[in-house]
């Protein structure tokens, strides 16, 4: 077979931007296993359904998501529609020893990680800002300010690798973030201090509306070269061969072999969030290319083509991922508002005297009210 | 020519006719071309004035202002959009070491005209860092001026204003009140920028306010007058440079004054008000100054930010303890 596979879909993908070279490719998007020389895996047909039943699920959870914001449910949501292999892929292949520093969009990771989607879902409807352990689940908060979460996770990088730790930070970042400085320092600091860390940039094609070409006019993953560490390019919608490729890139960060740039070239199938109206700045016909890499469709594809998952499997899955969406529904409407003491909770380790008088003024304020005497 | 214009389609009209009257105009910001800026503000503007003078930037809040520090030394005006104030503070650096302090450094040999544009303020629901009132930063900080509008008509002069402005203007937007409407009289002579106004007149209180807390000042005042109370309201328009020459009069009558913000009160612009308040009116005040504002915490998820941002209740309950002394 192909080592590396160029260009798979040909003159596809949107006009301006480059063309793909070097793309990692294990799974074709006709669902062909493909080898390549520097990224073999070995993967078990239970380890494949397994991916398939990950991918559907997330999806199915987007999906749910989305409407529930349509019906005002939540405030926002950030749809990961497209990028669940680029996702899935790299969270499973974190060890649970490993630390994962995602965006707003990494609702695949978390999923991964355990993190219960109505955590996730929490943050969208305004309850909180993200109400799971990110110590207990190696699955950080999520980080809304473009690219901070790549110092963070190169900072935390250092820290395992002065303990000595045999563990490795995934910071995960769009292709629009590559552009702020923060996220240049953070690579400055990794390759310095050869951190084992590992950038994962889901290059979806656009930052909001802004495309690609606006942020660089190289493939990213050649950017890497010049901060002297390995940059990658891998099919994002390929869940084997992000797999692949961040085990490969973990692994070598754990051994002290310092980071690696993985560009994960992907697409956004859906609104940047519910507020975006994407018809304003892409074509209809760029997201018909794009539907025919469907991460799903082609894990699909090769599961049935091989036998090794049959109808009932693919049934049970969707039955699985109905149950997911209908507890994910019943969470959402279901989740009460916080308290209003609640914000002044946890602003410090230590309350101060000032915000402890302010708190119990507002309490006195709010009392007043529910006690008709205003 | 009087038109009808939300808040929104005032900066915009505002924008569009800076950019008509000085081609050295430049507006640069993330998502502001084709998508028109995710509040829509420079909606159809990249397409009448191209792709050189309405700028989608690379993401990266540094590399506009920096970037405008070097265009503004050429002679550009460059009027940045931050997409949403939380996402200011990658720029804070370029905007408080450069910005702020190149004309000073220079002795006026290096123009600054720099109009950083910023949607601000709570209240729509969003996530974390979308609705914060950074405008003390600014404030802070000798050699930038902060003005803060409130309606369609200081919106579409001010924008104006600022851009033609020698000195660099941050330029602070309600966000929450963008689709408020109002009339605006396209031909008439502006009022000055920075320059505060009463909006309201009154007697037994001095409210004052400033962008999106203008309007709720003005719905207290309403509810006050039905108890038959009398709140006089000033719309500040400018926080730096205040014009407190309104203020100082109509405390002097009124003897009470309550300031109004959404920001944190702890050394918020509440205090600043307070003291100078305090200095020139010392012997006509009948209470202390009050401050109405958030609270001293991070703001806080959607959910919470009813009971966060001041409302006429709160403002009409520091009314009620001002009349109490
Ligand atoms: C510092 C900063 N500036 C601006 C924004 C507003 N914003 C949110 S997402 C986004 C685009 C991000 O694009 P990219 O990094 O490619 O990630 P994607 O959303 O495509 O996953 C922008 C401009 C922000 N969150 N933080």
């Amino acid at each position: 077979m192909t080592t590396e596979v160029v260009d798979p879909v040909p003159g596809a993908g949107a006009p301006h931007l480059p063309r793909q070279t070097g793309l990692v490719q294990l799974l074709t998007p006709e669902g062909e296993r493909v080898q390549h020389p520097d990224y073999a895996i070995d993967v078990t047909a239970e380890e494949l359904r397994d991916l398939y039943r990950d991918l559907v699920l997330v999806r199915r959870w987007d999906v749910e998501a989305t409407a529930l914001q349509r019906q005002g449910e939540l405030g926002i949501w950030a749809s990961l529609l497209g990028q669940e292999a680029a996702q899935i892929g790299a969270g499973r292949a974190l060890r649970p020893d490993d630390t994962a520093f995602p965006t707003y969009r990494e609702h695949g990771v978390a999923w991964t990680r355990g993190v219960d989607p109505l955590h996730v879902i929490s943050l969208f409807r305004g309850v909180d800002n993200g109400g799971w352990d990110p110590v207990a689940t190696g699955f950080n908060l999520y980080t809304v300010v473009i690219g901070a979460q790549c110092l963070h996770a190169t900072g935390y990088a250092m820290g395992l690798q002065r303990d000595g730790a045999e563990s490795a930070a995934l910071a995960f970042l769009g292709d629009g973030a590559t552009s702020q400085g923060e996220v240049n320092e953070a690579m400055i600091w990794a390759a310095s201090f050869s951190a084992p860390v590992v950038f994962f940039c889901q290059n979806n094609q656009y930052a909001i509306s802004v495309p690609l070409e606006r942020q660089t006019r190289i493939p990213l993953y050649q950017r890497a070269a010049g901060f002297g560490f390995p940059g990658v390019r891998v099919d994002g919608n390929d869940v084997l061969a992000v797999l692949a490729v961040t085990r490969a890139a973990l692994a070598a960060a754990r051994e002290g072999q310092g980071p690696t740039f993985i560009e994960a070239f992907t697409y956004r199938m859906g609104a940047h969030t519910t507020s975006d109206d994407p018809t304003r700045y892409r074509l209809a016909s760029e997201l018909e290319e794009w539907k025919l890499r469907d991460p799903i469709a082609r894990v699909k594809a090769y599961l049935s083509r091989t036998g090794t998952a049959d109808a009932d499997f693919f049934a049970d899955v969707e039955a699985q991922a109905d149950e997911l969406a209908v507890r994910i529904r019943r969470g959402t409407t279901e989740m009460a508002d916080p308290p209003g003491r609640a914000m002044f909770d946890r602003v410090y380790a230590e309350q101060t005297p000032h915000l402890a008088a302010q708190q119990a003024q507002f309490e006195a304020y709010q009392a007043g009210f529910e006690g008709g005497g205003h | 020519m009087a038109e009808t214009l939300t808040i929104g389609k005032a900066l915009n009209l505002g924008l569009r006719r800076a950019m008509e009257d000085d081609a050295k105009v430049v507006l640069m910001g993330e998502d502001i071309g084709r998508l028109g800026g995710v509040f829509r503000i420079t909606d159809g503007l990249q397409k009448d004035f191209g792709e050189d003078r309405v700028v989608d930037t690379p993401l990266a809040e540094a590399g506009i202002l920096g970037t405008a520090v070097g265009l503004a030394m050429r002679g550009y005006r460059p009027v940045c959009e931050i997409q949403f104030d939380g996402f200011v503070f990658p720029a804070y650096n370029q905007i408080v070491t450069q910005v702020a302090k190149i004309h000073a450094r220079s002795r006026g040999r290096l123009p600054m005209p720099v109009v950083i544009r910023i949607p601000f303020g709570g209240g729509i629901g969003a996530v974390e860092h979308h609705s914060e009132s950074p405008e003390a930063y600014f404030a802070h900080t000798p050699g930038l001026k902060v003005v803060a509008v409130s309606n369609p008509v200081d919106a579409y002069w001010g924008i104006q204003q600022a851009i033609a402005h020698p000195d660099p203007v941050v330029f602070l937007e309600p966000k929450r009140r963008y689709w408020d409407k109002g009339e605006v009289d396209t031909g008439a002579t502006p009022e000055a920028l920075f320059a505060s106004r009463v909006v309201r007149a009154g007697d037994d209180v001095t409210v004052l306010a400033y962008g999106p807390m203008v309007k709720t000042a003005l719905q207290a005042a309403e509810a006050a007058a039905e108890e038959g109370r009398s709140l006089e309201v000033v719309d500040l328009r400018t926080i730096s440079p205040l014009d407190l020459d309104p203020v100082v009069d109509s405390v002097r009558r009124t003897g009470r004054c309550v300031v109004v913000h959404e920001a944190p009160v702890t050394l918020g612009l509440g205090a600043e008000i307070a003291a100078r308040v305090t200095e020139h009116c010392f012997h006509s005040l009948e209470a202390p100054v009050l401050r109405v504002g958030g609270y001293d915490t991070p703001y806080p998820p959607s959910k919470l930010e009813e009971e966060y941002l001041p409302d006429l209740d709160r403002v009409l309950d520091a009314v009620d303890r001002a009349m109490e002394f």
